[in-house]
């Protein structure tokens, strides 16, 4: 596919947002400050559209995610509009508001996979930090009930300052529960994270062991259970390839039909943004603004615009450029090559022992 | 890797599925947050890996369909490929 004697990529991944609801109030979410409201979600209809236009671009596999998905009261329809578009569907879900009835109706009509996030392997500071007593434990009833189904489980878990020492222990519970793949994700600074930041910094110590750790894990485990990791950003001498690179591989469309090149663009002030109501996913992956305005290397500056990494990392994370140096063309400041780099060896020292901002809607 | 012994009957579990897909140029293996592009005996590989066939008999079947290659070097393309995936969760051995 060519726009304009661009080579445009066929998308890989779509990430939807099926709404912003959530029972949980975790401080890290990802979610933006100001929430889609639930009048405004999209009916069964339009993403029963969006899945075969996004398998028609080239889409495999669709990430129905939220806030909780399960809050949505046509998931199975959803669910079932996904597999019949031919995509693989993966369930992204907190397991609270997800019933074993539910689950079941979605094994059947061809969920491909369930991943449900853990706060801890403490049940106290597991429901602590998602802000709401009793998750840990339908979160464990439920991961059963996926396993029992025959379903491949993965357990996520965003590790930070309160839980980052117990890996091991949270990998085990993995285990036992029978996930086949687990997630190690250091929270990203986005959303209500970013708000939190002092409070969940892990310090330098507690990452370096954490990263010795997850490395004796795989090794000791291999076979058993496999084991993917985030590293964390902020104490990162190169910069994630964000997204696999903006408008590469994949597209994020929000509970309201806004269609971003990932999750956290909304943050990019004057980033033109079309919605699946008006537009067809091909149009908007081939000729919306947003996805126009970093696609490429043309929009980079010095030091990414020489660099001859600039191909594998794409300059890093432009949200974070934004948020972070307040420019969103600048290089990630995560990257030691950028002039502003020790900003962020300034903030991952900044650690504060403080009360929680939880999410809210 | 995972050891392959010749009765075991490889398996794509529930949650991994062989694609083809025109737009992406191929055959691709999909599995939980994972895409692997497979090539052309990758594809021959795994398409006979059905949970009925044991690995003696799905290197017979490939001798016989590629009367070129030698059998043990079939083999050994067939327990390299398998025991990786094996040992990623993206096969099972019954």
């Amino acid at each position: 596919m060519t726009t304009n004697g661009v080579s445009i990529p066929a998308p890989l991944g779509l990430l939807a947002e099926l709404t912003h609801r959530c029972p949980l109030g975790c401080p890290y979410c990802s979610n933006p400050l100001v929430l889609d409201k639930r009048d405004d979600e999209l009916e069964v209809a339009t993403w029963e559209r969006v899945f075969k236009e996004a398998s028609a671009l080239g889409v495999l596999q669709v990430h129905l995610s939220g806030g909780e998905p399960a809050a949505r009261r046509d998931l199975v329809e959803i669910v079932k509009s996904a597999r019949d578009a031919g995509l693989y569907s993966n369930l992204i879900t907190s397991a609270v508001g997800l019933t074993p009835q539910t689950l079941r109706t979605l094994a059947e009509v061809g969920l491909d996979h369930v991943q449900i996030s853990i706060q801890d392997s403490d049940e106290a500071s597991a429901d602590h930090i998602a802000g709401y007593k009793g998750a840990f434990a339908r979160k464990r009833a439920l991961a059963m009930e996926v396993v029992k189904l025959g379903l491949p489980l993965t357990i996520n878990m965003v590790v930070h300052r309160a839980n980052i020492a117990r890996i091991p222990a949270m990998v085990e519970l993995s285990l036992s529960l029978g996930a086949s793949r687990v997630e190690i994700a250091h929270v990203q600074y986005y959303g209500w994270a970013l708000q939190n930041r002092a409070a969940l910094m892990p310090t330098r110590e507690q990452v370096e062991q954490a990263v010795a750790e997850v490395e004796r894990l795989r090794e000791t485990l291999r076979g058993r259970i496999v084991i993917d990791a985030v590293v964390p950003d902020y104490y990162a001498r190169f910069p994630k390839p964000c997204v696999g690179g903006w408008g590469r591989r994949s597209l994020n469309v929000t509970p309201a039909g806004k269609v971003l090149p990932c999750h956290a663009a909304e943050v990019i002030p004057d980033l033109e943004f079309w919605n699946v109501r008006e537009h067809s996913l091909s149009e908007i992956w081939r000729s919306s603004p947003a996805f126009l305005a970093f696609r490429g290397s043309d929009w980079m500056q010095e030091p990414c615009r020489s660099c001859a990494l600039k191909d594998k990392d794409f300059g890093g994370c432009r949200c974070q450029a934004f948020l972070l140096v307040g420019n969103a063309r600048a290089a990630d400041p995560v990257c030691h090559l950028s002039p502003h780099h020790h900003l962020v060896q300034h903030l991952a020292s900044v650690h504060r022992d403080q009360p929680y901002v939880y999410r809210h809607s | 890797m995972t050891e392959v012994a010749d009765n075991a009957r490889p398996k794509l579990p529930r949650g991994v599925r062989l694609t083809h897909n025109e737009a992406q140029g191929g055959w691709l293996l999909l599995a939980p947050e994972r895409v692997f592009k497979a090539d052309t005996v990758s594809v021959e590989i795994l398409k006979r890996c059905t949970g009925e066939a044991s690995i003696a008999a799905i290197v017979d079947d490939l001798a016989k369909a590629f009367t070129g290659a030698p059998r043990e070097r079939i083999h050994a393309d067939v327990v390299k490929l398998i025991g990786g995936l094996a040992e990623k969760k993206l096969l099972e051995l019954a």
